[in-house]
Formats: structure tokens, sequence, C-alpha cells
């Protein structure tokens, strides 16, 4: 357990991606393989099926630490996470033994779930005092589900490359799916050889750069063509040998996430290789991107899941054709080929062809941008007809245009404390447009000022709070910000009577009064206009 | 009372810690009350740490939010002399010995150490038979950089809060420095320098003084951190050998190196001279895992001038205080846990509002920001 908290805290107190792989390799260097495989489990995201109510841990925290009830929730709120003021609150101790990680988590961890709740306590409260500083936090982490270290599974498949000398591509393999934390399935994991079938391989992902010039010194319309920007998942869809594989654009597999790809991938010739967009899509158009969330962060996709969010891959290019690399061919024969191959395949595929959009000239395309919000699309993407599949990100052949959000000039009404890294700082805003003398809240934001500035903010709100509403201030209404938002639409639920998404903040107009600040007739015309565009 | 009310009221325009239920304005008659310029006494005429300009200013300690320029003249310990007149440049200023008494218009003032850095001082105030004592800013661990802090009975206690939460604890001393020790040792080893970021005044000396015995390699220092450790040298504390960074010619190779700058130094192209290196910083709140994530450093060490709350509530316990004030920090809770244990205790407005980590665990003054 020792081992684990420090190879934690060596990940935790660097941002460089490098020292984060090297940590990592180092520890799977030399762990014991029944250890390092509950280590791959935990960095990748494994919890814990049953997990102890927080209300009980923070009872017996309560308990543990001679602390009365409010206390708690004030130094709840100080820190933010819940498993670190535990950690934070309970007496000192220096930690004598040093189980095995194995033995924390089989013998402790995983007999917690579901045992009578004086046996959980007792598990409990023996860990708490025979661990010390990290592990205790580390071990409170663990059995909240919230052990979250910002490795990517990339960086986790590298570190495993590194230590064992297996290529990254076999580790990914071996990792995908269902994997279980046994020692012996650590051992083939980090096994030599080489047995991953190239037909699972996906190419390089071509990316594009933002627009930087107008659309005019691209030269003529006719050497383009235009298609929608979505938001879901960038992924090759690749089809070999009578089986499928889905990557994403992180280099994860993630074919199981998505069974109704893989049931429709079934009707393509073998030896195929797209590239698209995976998106929750229902009705000719994509649910909003946290639907897609629901599904990529679950490894047991239940049908109830896949009702609620249907999933389709919206094609952009065909990257190979009977089991031929095609990139070098121009798009224009690549999209050529790619809506024959997917005219044949099944009429109800969830595998379709992403429209391109009809233009006669520039001025058609600036038009059909401002259609993207009603599409649901979040811009355009702007290729030369003649441009070959590159990889990477290069200049010249393909540009992405982005929608500009909506923007409004807001006055802030209301503060809390964020959380994590952001735990102690007011960085929790709400805002108000103006209604007559009053204010009306619509959106809540956090995101987008500098450090600096939330600090700045942070002081302000402190000496300009009106009431106190638990951790909730309300602040005079003085400072005005520009907060950006994707969408906006007509709600019940909200005393505005409209929402809006992804809020988030553009700047601090310092220069501006809040009596200058944008009112509600204005955040209802942006709403008029956005339904009008859609009927 | 009803005027003094009123002035206040009008001062204080928002009325947001009016209105806080636990912030209760001190009573006209007390030794002490609140002004809008500071703790005011009425009966000696004086005021101790003021935040405006007044005739007489007693100052527990030298740090920018205590000791503000303007004021006619200042009262210090002698102790805190030769770096308040490093802060507060050609001011009026005159210097007691600890446990020295000395008197304005019949109310007695003595000032006692208070552990939080060189010369920083608790402030007792008897005037008819009744004590009351200023805390200041305090610690009551060692520290080989000042006067270790002394209890002082009282009638009346006005304590800081700073940490006054329980999930603010420290470790060993000699375990935290072993822990600097070590980082600098990895870096040393990796080929980068050591960067530590810590207050100019009182945090990078106690650190120096910390590691003189444990050093990896040798000390260097910015130009806020140089000018006080010349103070320091002055009043004769004992560190180790530093070196002004910007005085080292370029090219160097800054391999091993320890260099200690203040916060305000974090993420400036000042640092690019030193190549590859590992930063860090030392304050209290690097407690808290969010607070290390939020100043991008790489390491957080938990090296604090204010008492945490074992030793907040020791202390206090230690003045045999009936009565206790509580500002600067986490009033609230603090009260509230005071109340608990059978005391009468309220917040008190400071200027500062520092509940939380703002700039301060010490604020920042301008000075620091210098290139140098």
């Amino acid at each position: 357990m020792k081992r684990f908290a420090r190879l934690f805290s060596e990940i935790d107190s660097t941002t460089r991606t490098t020292e984060k792989v090297e940590a990592m390799s180092r520890y799977f260097a030399d762990a014991d393989p029944a250890d390092a495989a509950w280590a791959v489990w935990f960095l990748s995201g494994g919890r814990p099926k049953r997990l102890i109510p927080v209300r009980l841990l923070a009872t017996w925290a309560m308990e543990e630490s001679e602390i009365s009830p409010w206390l708690f929730e004030e130094s709840y709120h100080a820190v933010g996470d819940l498993a670190e003021t535990i950690a934070l609150l309970l007496p000192e101790n220096s930690s004598s033994g040093d189980a095995p990680l194995d033995e924390w988590v089989r013998l402790k961890l995983l007999a917690i779930g579901g045992a009578p709740e004086e046996v959980q306590k007792q598990i409990v409260l023996d860990a708490w005092r025979s661990l010390g500083g990290v592990e205790r936090f580390v071990w409170n982490k663990l059995i909240t589900g919230s052990f979250r270290v910002g490795v990517s599974q990339s960086l986790l498949v590298r570190a495993l490359s590194r230590a064992s000398a297996v290529p990254e591509a076999v580790i990914s393999h071996r990792l995908a799916g269902d994997w279980r934390p046994t020692p012996e399935s650590y051992g083939k994991l980090v096994a030599e050889g080489n047995e991953t079938p190239a037909e699972s391989s996906p190419y390089p992902f071509y990316l594009a750069y933002p627009l930087e010039t107008d659309l005019e010194a691209l030269g003529p319309v006719e050497e383009w063509q235009a298609e929608w920007k979505w938001d879901g998942i960038r992924s090759q869809l690749i089809r070999r040998n009578g089986s499928t594989y889905i990557w994403s654009r992180g280099d994860d597999l993630i074919t199981e996430r998505f069974p109704e790809l893989v049931e429709a991938a079934e009707w393509l010739p073998d030896g195929t290789v797209i590239d698209g967009e995976i998106l929750p899509w229902r009705d000719g158009r994509p649910l909003p991107f946290a639907q897609l969330q629901r599904r990529i962060g679950r490894r047991n996709v239940t049908a109830k899941i896949r009702a609620e969010v249907p999933v389709s891959i919206l094609a952009y290019d065909l990257l190979e054709l009977e089991h031929e690399d095609v990139r070098e061919h121009p798009l224009s024969w690549r999209r050529a080929k790619l809506a024959q191959l997917l005219e044949t395949a099944h009429a109800e595929s969830r595998i379709t062809l992403s429209p391109v959009v009809e233009a006669g000239s520039w001025s058609d395309i600036r038009e059909a941008k401002n259609r993207a919000r009603v599409l649901g699309a979040e811009g355009l993407m702007l290729k030369r007809l003649d441009s070959p599949y590159g990889v990477g990100r290069r200049k010249g052949g393909w540009w992405k245009w982005k929608l500009d959000p909506y923007s409004v000039d807001a006055v802030m009404v209301y503060a809390q404390p964020g959380h994590g890294r952001r735990a102690l700082l007011h960085t929790d805003y709400t805002f108000a447009v103006r209604d007559g003398d009053t204010l009306v809240p619509f959106a809540k934001a956090y995101s987008g000022l500098t450090d600096a500035e939330i600090r700045e903010m942070d002081a302000w709100i402190r000496r300009n709070t009106v009431e106190k509403f638990g951790p909730v201030r309300s602040v005079k209404p003085e400072q005005v910000f520009e907060l950006g938002f994707e969408g906006i639409q007509a709600s019940t639920r909200h005393k505005s009577g409209i929402a809006v998404r992804f809020p988030r903040i553009l700047r601090w107009r310092k220069d501006k009064p809040a009596s200058e600040a944008d009112t509600i007739e204005s955040l209802r015309a942006l709403l008029v206009s956005a339904e009008g565009d859609s009927s | 009372m009803l005027i003094t009310l009123v002035v206040i009221t009008l001062i204080f325009k928002s009325g947001s810690w009016l209105r806080d239920p636990l912030t209760k304005l001190l009573i006209v008659n007390d030794l002490l009350r609140t002004t809008e310029r500071g703790l005011y006494c009425e009966a000696g005429d004086f005021y101790i740490d003021p935040w405006m300009p007044v005739d007489r200013a007693i100052i527990t300690h030298a740090h920018g939010d205590h000791a503000r320029w303007g004021s006619r003249t200042y009262v210090c310990s002698a102790e805190s002399e030769r770096v308040l007149r490093t802060r507060l440049f050609g001011a009026n200023i005159v210097a007691r010995d600890w446990r020295e008494e000395f008197h304005a218009n019949g109310v007695s003032i003595t000032l006692f150490p208070a552990g939080h850095i060189l010369g920083s001082a608790q402030i007792r105030v008897s005037y008819k038979g009744e004590t009351w004592v200023v805390s200041g800013d305090y610690k009551t661990e060692p520290d080989p950089t000042c006067t270790p802090f002394d209890a002082v009975r009282c009638n009346v206690f006005v304590t800081e809060s700073t940490f006054g939460l329980p999930i603010y604890r420290w470790s060993k001393q000699s375990e935290t420095f072993a822990d600097i020790a070590a980082w600098w040792r990895s870096n040393r080893e990796a080929g980068r320098a050591s960067i530590i970021f810590a207050y100019a005044l009182g945090k990078a000396q106690r650190i120096l003084a910390g590691l003189k015995d444990l050093a990896e390699g040798s000390f260097y220092t910015h130009g806020a951190v140089e000018r006080l450790n010349r103070d320091y040298r002055d009043a004769g504390i004992d560190l180790p050998r530093t070196t002004y960074a910007a005085s080292v010619p370029k090219g160097h190779d800054w391999t091993g190196a320890l260099i200690i700058a203040p916060p305000s130094a974090a993420g400036s192209t000042w640092l690019r001279r030193f190549g590859p290196s590992s930063t860090a910083f030392a304050s209290g709140w690097m407690r808290v895992r969010g607070a290390r994530r939020r100043r991008s450093v790489d390491r957080g060490f938990v090296v604090s001038d204010h008492v945490d709350w074992p030793a907040l509530m020791s202390a206090i316990d230690a003045t045999g205080a009936e009565r206790v004030l509580v500002t600067h920090g986490y009033r609230d809770p603090v009260v509230r846990a005071l109340q608990e244990r059978g005391l009468a205790a309220e917040a008190i407005a400071s200027r500062w509002e520092g509940e939380g980590e703002s700039e301060t665990e010490d604020v920042i003054p301008d000075d620091e920001t210098a290139p140098g």
C-alpha cells in the first residue's frame, strides 16, 4: 500500500506527462504482479462495485476525530473533497505495517461491500488507525470510488510498455475489453510477444487547424468541400478479417462501448477503415454531448442506456478500401467511394455519411455556418477536394471553422467555493441579467478566468458579501462579465424562463457598470432567433 | 454608543459584516475596539496595526498587512526594528524591549514575543485592573529565526485565526525540512535546480535556517529575500551563506542550487535563467491538495508561521482569558468552537478577510514583485 501511495504522490505532484509515465513504469518494473494488476485496474478507472455510503464514512470520521458535525462541514467546505477532509481530520498515526496493495484490496476493500454495517465500520476504522498520511488519503479515495489521478489510458499503456518492453499497441489491445485484475492477467498483459493482429491497427488521425484567413483567401469555392463539424468522439471504425475495432482519437480502443456500431459494421465489406464522429443521435440530429459521456463512462452497456442514448457514427472519410490504404487519393475520390460503400450497406445502418454543405459561393458557406447551431453542429469543416488524408495536424488542406458562442453581459449575484483544485476560493458564480429594476439569475459558470483573476475576484467577494447561505454568498451586484454559451432554450425550470447551454466566462468587464448589463429582453430576443432558425 | 454605531455603519456602507450575526461590534467602553482605522485604545489614544494613517501606531510585526505606511509614530519591538525600518523607510519608529513596560495616558503597554517572524510581538494592554493581549500573528513552534512565543495571562485575548480549522495540523518541522532536503537532493541528481517560493519576510529566512545543516548545494536568493536576509543577519540571526541570484554571471550551471524567491516570482520570466528546475511552495495552505495543485508547483511543503488548530486551542487556553476575540482568518468556526468549550468568544472585523486562501498566508507587498 505504501508503494502504491507513493506512486500516487509521484503522479499527483507533477504536471509533466513524462514524469507521470516514468513514475508508473518504475512502479510496474518491480511491483508484485498481484499488486500491479490492481494498480492497472485503479489507474484505468476501475472501482469497487459496492461502496460504503459517504454519510456513514463521515459519521465514523467525526467519531474517530472527535469533531462536531458543523465543524466537519466547515472543514469539508474548505477542502472540497470528502476523502481528503477525512484524511486530514483523523488523528495522526505513524503507519506501521505495510501490507501489499493486493491484500488491502481483496481482504478489505472488496470485503466491505455487502458486509453488515458493524463489520464495515471495523474494517474502515482499522484502516484509518493503521494507515498514515498519503496512504490514508488513497485508501479513502478507493473506498469512496473517487480515485482519479489524472493519467489517461494512453499514459498508462505507455508506462506498461516501457516497463515491459512490449509495444504500446499490443498492451492497448490486451487491455481492451473486460480486463480482470488478477496476477495471471497482469502476467499476460506484460508478457513478451506481439500477437496483436495487425488487423486492429488504426491509422494516425488527420487533424485540422482553426481557420485563420478570410474565406475568399482560400481560392475558388469549387475547390473545397464543406461539411458539418460535429461535437462527438472522433473515431476510426475498422473492419478487417471479420472483426470490428473502434479507436478513439485518444488511441483508446472503445469497441465494447458501442455494440450497435459493431453490429452495423458487420454490413461493411472486409478491409474497410472509416474516419468519422460517434454521436448520440436520434431523429436525425445529435443529442447533447453530455448524453454521450454517460456512455463513455461505463464498461457495462445495458439495454436501457442503449435505448436512452442511441449512437451513430457519421462517416467523414475513407482510409482503407478492400484492404488497401487509400489515404493518398484525393478527398473527392475517397468521398465518392465512401458514399458508394455506405449506400450498399444496410439501410437502417447506424453508419451514415456525414452530409456535405452544397455551396455555390463563399457567402453560401457563411450562411450555412449560421445554420450549424440549429442542426446541432459546432461549425464547419473546410477540406480541399484534392487533399490527401494526412498525418497529424497540418496547415493548408483542412480547416475548422467553429461557431462563435452566444454572448451577453451579465451581473454576478452569487458566489460559492469550488471543489478540488479550486476549493477554498470562490470560483462558482451565478449570473443575472437586468429585468427592469431587478436582476434575474439565469446561468452558473465557473470557467474562464485566470488564476490571478480568480484570486482577485475571491478577495472582492469576501469584502462585498451581502448574505451567506451556507457556502453560498450573495454579493453586491456590481461585477459584470461577458458570458458565452453554446445554446439557448425556453425552460420552465428556471426563474428566468430560459436555459443556456455550456455557459462560460469570456471576460471580466471591469469597464462596465451593472446598470449597462444586458436585459432579459435581449436574452429573449436570442431565444426567438434561435427558435426561429429551427422552424 | 449609538453615535459610534451610526458612524461605523456609514463607514462600512456595505453593511455586509454588520449583518453577519457572529460579527459583533466591540462595546464602546471596552479597552480596545475596532474602528475604521483599526483596533483602537481610547484610554491610551493609540492604535494596534492600523490599516490607515494614525498618530500613534503600535505594530505587532512588519508584514504588509500589519505595518502600513503613513502613521506619525510607530512603536515596535527592538527585535523588529531593523526590518520595520526597511519596510517603512523613513518612518518615525520607537523600539521597545521585550517585557519593558511603557505607558500611554496611564495605560500600561508591554510587548511579548509572538514567535511568528523576527520581532513579532503580542501586545499586552492593561488599564484599571483589566488586561488585554493582542496576539498579532503567532506560532508556538520553535523557530531559530525569532524569539519564541510567550504565553501571557490576560482577561481578554485577541487572537488571529488564519488556520482555524482542524484540518490544519502541522507535522514535526524536522520531518518537513528533511522532506525539502530530499526533494532538493533528487533534483540535484536529476540535473535540476530547486526553486522554493516562500514569503520574503520570515518564511524565507526560516527555511534557510532550517536547511542550514541539511544543505545539498548552495543557496541563492531573489532580491526581495536577499534584502531581508541582510536585516536578519544584522539582527544576529544565523543564516547559511546565500548568493543574490541576479549577481551570478550568465551561463552558470544551476544544477543542485536551491533558489528562494517570493511567491510573486512564480511563473515569471525571472525563473528562466535557472534552466531545468523543480518548483515548490512553502506555506501552511499546502496542507490541502487543492491549494497545492492550484499553485501549479511541483511540490507543496507545509511550513507555516501561524499556529495550527491544536496549537491555537492550547495557546488560547494558556492565556486563561475569559473572553476571546477572534480576527483575521477562519473567525466564525473558531468562535463557535470556543463557545462550545464554554468561553465567551466573538468575531471581530479585520480589514483583511483572511478566511480562505486569498493572497495571504501573509500579504505580499508590492516591493516583492520588483525584479532582482
